[in-house]
């Protein structure tokens, strides 16, 4: 029972979402609709298990006084301000729930983004030394496609030629090997997966 | 001051707070952090509730009930009931001597995903992508063209080959392996400057609405 459905239902749900593909009958269509939506409502409820997580996390650094254990209660604020003014307010803008997204979390997650410019900066500073040649490729790479926006004079036509020549034949190139080997890894999990080989998402009893 | 000023405010405070951990890790900064992670929460269940799970699981749910109640048919909508079933299955995850039940909706969730990316990796990123590869390597008239495609094929072929772990890279496999790692500093190289692109441009986002939104010292 603990290990044996969760293998059949792996196995029934894997066969027929990878069969329907190559069945395209409205009897098909319509149980493929119907799957994807199970795993949204799954993918909702579990969710909700994430926030309890996130909730008695926060909690229990509170009970024991752990180190920033004051900072958890802005955490507990800020969700349950945001889960009660979402659920009974609603979510259309202009309403406290979409002035809490515009004021509060869309400024820090652009700065948050933004302040990786500077670890970016510093980190190009060290990588970027031309000690061999291959990353002499990549800080040429880097500074040509760095350089494709922005005004420089006589050269910008010659720099944006250079830059598109580079993103459609070499770079097109490597993409087109890395997605391929990514395919080949996705192919082979997602076997092993739905023939019952690779098990580690069911965790240990 | 009205609710807009207030917001801006706030806004410019948190951004400064994010913005001081480049001095050093400090309260002003946690601060902004801890109510980050409590505000996103919040932000993304809300969201995914109204916009899945109340027009997926409820709306079709209290449609067949009034069918249910109004002519006594049980119609198709109460098939999102299953949904529902392995949903209550995830949560039973807290509830220390059945938690192994929720192992029923998650292999239901990673069933179902790796059949259906099984068969999206097999078209975008197998069948597709060796399409595309594939390319005359002489184009008659087209010297430009030519050198493009032998390139192409040249640089996926031997970035493959330096994917290919099984065997060792030495001699012409080696030296094919090698001309693969050229090719893909290319594309680290270009990943690279967009990515330093987008974060420069967050970067004057912020500071516009620094200076401009907020300290108005830019019209």
């Amino acid at each position: 029972m603990r290990w044996q459905i969760p293998l059949l239902i792996v196995l029934i749900g894997g066969v027929f979402m990878a069969v329907q593909y190559f069945v395209p009958l409205e009897f098909s269509e319509r149980i493929y609709e119907y799957c994807v939506d199970w795993v949204i409502i799954v993918g909702v409820f579990a969710m909700g298990l994430g926030l309890w997580s996130l909730f008695r996390v926060s909690v229990g650094k509170i009970q024991t006084k752990a180190q920033g254990w004051g900072y958890n209660f802005i955490t507990l604020g800020g969700l349950f301000g945001m889960i009660l003014l979402g659920l009974f307010s609603g979510i259309e803008e202009g309403k406290q729930f979409m002035n809490l997204f515009w004021y509060i979390y869309t400024p820090i997650q652009s700065s948050m983004f933004a302040l990786l410019a500077f670890y970016v900066a510093s980190a190009a500073y060290r990588a970027f030394r031309a000690r061999t040649l291959v990353s002499t490729i990549l800080l040429l790479t880097a500074v040509v496609i760095m350089l494709r926006l922005i005004p420089l004079g006589p050269v910008s036509g010659l720099n944006q030629t250079v830059a598109s020549w580079i993103l459609t034949v070499p770079n097109m190139a490597a993409k087109r090997a890395i997605a391929m080997g990514i395919g080949l890894g996705g192919i082979a999990t997602a076997l092993k997966v739905v023939l019952g080989i690779e098990r580690s998402y069911m965790g240990k009893e | 001051m009205s609710g807009d000023i207030i917001g801006i405010w706030i806004g410019a405070i948190l951004t400064l707070g994010i913005f001081s951990f480049l001095y050093k890790d400090n309260p002003f900064y946690k601060f902004s952090e801890a109510l980050f992670v409590g505000i996103s929460a919040g932000y993304w269940f809300v969201v995914t509730f109204w916009q899945y799970f109340v027009p997926k699981f409820w709306d079709n749910l209290s449609l067949s009930f009034h069918e249910l109640v109004a002519n006594g048919r049980i119609d198709y909508h109460w098939i999102y009931l299953v949904g529902g079933f392995f949903g209550v299955l995830m949560l039973l995850r807290l509830v220390p001597k059945i938690g192994w039940l929720s192992r029923w909706s998650l292999a239901f969730i990673v069933g179902t995903t790796a059949g259906l990316q099984f068969t999206r990796y097999l078209e975008s990123n197998g069948i597709r992508q060796v399409v595309g590869t594939i390319k005359p390597l002489v184009v008659g008239g087209n010297l430009g063209t030519s050198i493009g495609n032998i390139i192409i094929v040249v640089g996926t072929f031997t970035g493959l080959i330096y994917f290919f772990f099984s065997k060792e890279h030495k001699g012409a496999f080696g030296g094919a392996a090698r001309v693969g790692v050229w090719f893909l500093m290319i594309n680290f190289g270009a990943m690279f400057g967009y990515t330093v692109m987008s974060r420069m441009s967050l970067l004057i986002g912020r500071m516009d609405y620094l200076f401009s939104d907020w300290l108005k010292l830019i019209k």
